[in-house]
């Protein structure tokens, strides 16, 4: 499988047999039973918008994977790309260009036929500025417009302003709209329909009765009949209703709720690895922030945040919070992201002996068991995190003990999330946070808006004008040369050393990376949580319900 | 004083008088962290386990006892003296004073206050230690939980100040601030001090709700709050019944007042 080829040419023949084999992996069991049932699990927020090009929330991009069809899907459970509506896809040389030929005989929920005008036409609604597309703003690489060229009805290419990293994975996001169809983006080509809305309350998709997938025995997919989405932001309910029989699936379980399912009932729950997601501590070193300058020295002084690093005791973070369902963070990207992670980089040992020592060597000193810097000035400072989460307030009780053995006295301050993000990112006033990182996306393109110097998301010191250390201006280098590189191989090689820089440098303290907890009725067969969202339904056409 | 008031008293007394021998009954200490003991149940290392980062429950359960039945009195009488102030001169000066004071306090009254502790909260600078938390919590709480007793003390000022030894005190030619502090003020003694001991289970229970919030005793510091918060997860409830113990004890200490202040009240009527 050439998923990383120069010209990255992918053949539906190529994957057929990847594709065949996974897919009979998951559904053995479900070949064998008959179709029907409804899967029911809960959104936890409503969704904003049914219009897939307008999802900007995890609910709506739910709705959108259910019931969207795209051209080429990743697999969620080998992070390979794989064809869909798309036969074959290539993308030029100079990362600019796609082309698609596409499948045909394929009709939108209503009936009305697919073609490459329908691509044409969501590429020209998604990338129009008026619609603001947040979907359309990941393909927005430089000025200029996007144009799109029908071939034929199976054969469309798009043509972009400038090369764009990572072209084909985009489309894992883009589903297609049809161009003449009345019900606009209700008519749709994926697996399900929506097909009741109850707002606050539940969404029920049904069946797509022109979805053209089928299985080995050439039964029409889905399996199911349908899907019933109750919106319930309480955990505490929606694992009650689990527990019940109330309701098929929870995914994103906390380390807590999966324990104590676990023991009642070890078969429901699924422990998937590392996730993407990860937990860092930062500290505030830009230069506008009313903090006092002795402690901005200290912020700014990469042996003092190297020092924290070794100080905090990951395992206990990982063992005590998260009852083992949680790795030591290595750096910005998990293992679990298996081409981007760099292999290299070495975890953080816990080594309060050598904190010290770093610390000695850059000037700090003990005094009656208080670290004092060479002004004579006690370390102490604050760390606030958002209140509510249990899992960060714990850690930073921890992180608050550890640093304690070495002299450091840290404040632990809770605070409701918009004053939080208020502090962060309006007044800088705060010392250090520690919050989370939801990384719904493999590619690091993803986290442009966090590693450049100049973004408002380079959470330490951001909208720098120009980079303020030699590390930051190499990491603003690195990250455009992926950005603007075609070759994957190229692009690791500049984002692992970005990744070593962060390891050196420890702008984010990066502390733990949550495992992908699940959990699914035995009810449910074929069913494969998996890392990346949506965690337990990413293959819904192929789950089926027992017993119908 | 009847028998269960004497009773009641006795709780008190010996909850009080556990919480400050804390430091022998519980000699680990509230913030030390066994790690590898994380959630146990009792033993007899840990009389009551330990909670989710291996610290010894019972020791924070002492602790936290005596951090809330400390300052929730003091916030308390923080509060009655403003009431006593603001509702009791209210009251006795009436007229465009009486209006005014009772706009301001109905005002206090109808704030959202739970929102308005998480902006205060949220203004106060970052870097204060726990010591200086718990003081700023129950601070808060006294300086904000006035206007509800200003109301009785305006109610009770204004009868008095048409009472007929008042009147008495006027004609033989008492006036102003001698007469509002000698006859007056000495009158509303009863209402206050029914005002201060009902305040004390109301600002224990808002500092449990604030710690519920995050919003209270900060880390590693315990309070009733923040040892009411690990009862969120009430799906373990059951199956860990010592973890009810801070509520147990908190249900037991509020009755214990609310049975003093009957007899407060009764004294004050």
């Amino acid at each position: 499988m050439k998923r990383h080829s120069k010209a990255s040419t992918y053949t539906a023949r190529s994957c057929s047999k990847a594709l065949a084999v996974i897919l009979c992996a998951v559904c053995f069991c479900s070949a064998a039973l008959a179709q029907g049932g409804e899967l029911r699990f809960c959104l936890r927020s409503e969704p904003k918008t049914f219009d897939p090009l307008k999802v900007d929330d995890d609910a709506s991009g739910a709705i959108r994977y259910l019931t969207g069809g795209v051209l080429i899907r990743e697999n969620r459970q080998t992070q390979q790309l794989e064809p869909e509506l798309a036969l074959s896809w290539k993308v030029s040389k100079d990362g600019r260009q796609i082309s698609f030929r596409l499948r045909s005989g394929i009709f939108f929920s209503d009936g009305t036929p697919f073609s490459a005008e329908d691509v044409a036409y969501t590429i020209q609604q998604l990338m129009d500025p008026a619609l603001h597309s947040p979907t359309g703003d990941t393909f927005r690489s430089g000025i200029g417009s996007v144009e799109t060229k029908v071939i034929s009805a199976t054969q469309v290419s798009i043509r972009f302003p400038a090369p764009v990293a990572g072209l084909d994975r985009l489309f894992d996001q883009v589903a297609i709209l049809s161009e003449h169809s009345l019900k606009k983006e209700m008519a749709v080509l994926g697996p399900f329909m929506v097909a009741d809305y109850k707002a606050g309350s539940s969404i029920i998709l049904r069946r797509n009765p022109y979805y053209w997938k089928t299985d080995a025995q050439g039964r029409k997919l889905p399996y199911l009949d349908s899907i019933h989405l109750d919106i319930q932001p309480n955990r505490d309910v929606e694992l009650l209703r689990f527990k019940r029989g109330e309701i098929d699936l929870i995914n994103s379980l906390d380390s807590e709720y999966f324990d104590k399912l676990s023991a009642t009932s070890p078969q429901v729950v699924h422990d998937a690895g590392p996730s993407l997601d990860s937990e860092q501590l930062w500290f505030n070193q830009a230069a506008k922030s009313p903090i006092p300058g002795y402690k901005k020295n200290w912020f700014r002084s990469t042996a003092f945040r190297r020092a924290i690093s070794e100080a905090i005791n990951r395992d206990d973070l990982s063992r005590v919070v998260y009852h083992g369902h949680a790795q030591p963070a290595f750096g910005p990207v998990s293992p679990a992201n298996k081409f981007w992670f760099d292999n290299n980089l070495k975890p953080q040992t816990y080594d309060p002996e050598t904190a010290l020592n770093t610390l000695q060597n850059d000037g700090f000193r003990i005094e009656n068991g208080t670290l004092k810097d060479k002004d004579g000035n006690s370390v102490v400072f604050s760390i606030i995190t958002n209140a509510g989460n249990k899992a960060r307030e714990r850690m930073a009780v921890l992180i608050q003990d550890d640093l304690q053995k070495i002299g450091i006295h840290v404040n632990v301050v809770t605070l409701d999330f918009p004053s939080l993000i208020e502090r962060m990112t309006q007044t800088f006033d705060y010392e250090a946070i520690l919050l989370g990182l939801t990384n719904v996306d493999l590619d690091p393109n993803g986290e442009m808006n966090v590693w450049l110097s100049s973004s408002e998301n380079h959470q330490w010191n951001p909208s720098q004008k120009v980079p303020e250390t030699t590390w930051e201006a190499e990491m603003d280098r690195l990250m455009r040369a992926q950005a603007s590189a075609s070759d994957p191989n190229k692009r690791k090689e500049a984002f692992d050393r970005v990744q070593e820089i962060v390891a050196e440098q420890q702008p984010f303290i990066f502390l733990i990376n949550k495992n992908a907890l699940s959990a699914v009725s035995t009810s449910i067969h074929g069913a494969a949580p998996v890392i990346l969202s949506p965690q337990t339904y990413w293959n819904a056409e192929w789950l089926t319900v027992a017993g119908k | 004083m009847s028998l269960g008031q004497r009773l009641a008293c006795a709780v008190l007394v010996l909850v009080l008088g556990a919480s400050f021998a804390a430091n022998w009954l519980a000699p680990a200490g509230y913030a030390r962290q066994y790690r590898d003991a994380t959630d146990a149940p009792p033993s007899h290392t840990h009389w009551l386990g330990t909670d989710e980062l291996g610290r010894d429950r019972f020791a924070r359960v002492l602790y936290g006892t005596r951090i809330s039945l400390l300052l929730a009195p003091a916030a308390a009488l923080l509060s009655t003296l403003l009431a006593a102030l603001i509702g009791g001169f209210a009251g006795y000066a009436g007229g465009a004073w009486k209006r005014a004071a009772m706009a301001i306090t109905d005002l206090f009254l109808s704030l959202p206050w739970l929102f308005l502790l998480i902006t205060a909260r949220a203004l106060l600078p970052l870097n204060v230690s726990p010591v200086v938390s718990v003081v700023v919590t129950f601070l808060l709480l006294g300086v904000l939980g006035w206007s509800s007793a200003a109301r009785v003390l305006c109610a009770s000022a204004s009868s008095l100040r048409s009472s007929d030894f008042v009147r008495q005190a006027r004609a033989a030619g008492i006036h102003g601030r001698r007469l509002f502090w000698m006859h007056v003020l000495p009158n509303l003694k009863p209402v206050l001090f029914a005002q201060f001991w009902i305040s004390i289970p109301v600002f224990i229970l808002s500092e449990a709700n604030l710690g519920i919030l995050g919003l209270g005793v900060a880390e590693p510091m315990p309070s009733w709050g923040s040892l009411l918060k690990e009862l969120e997860g009430l799906v373990s409830v059951g199956e860990e019944p010592w973890r009810l113990v801070p509520l147990i004890l908190l249900v037991i200490v509020v009755t214990s007042f609310q049975i003093v202040i009957s007899n407060q009240e009764e004294v004050a009527a």
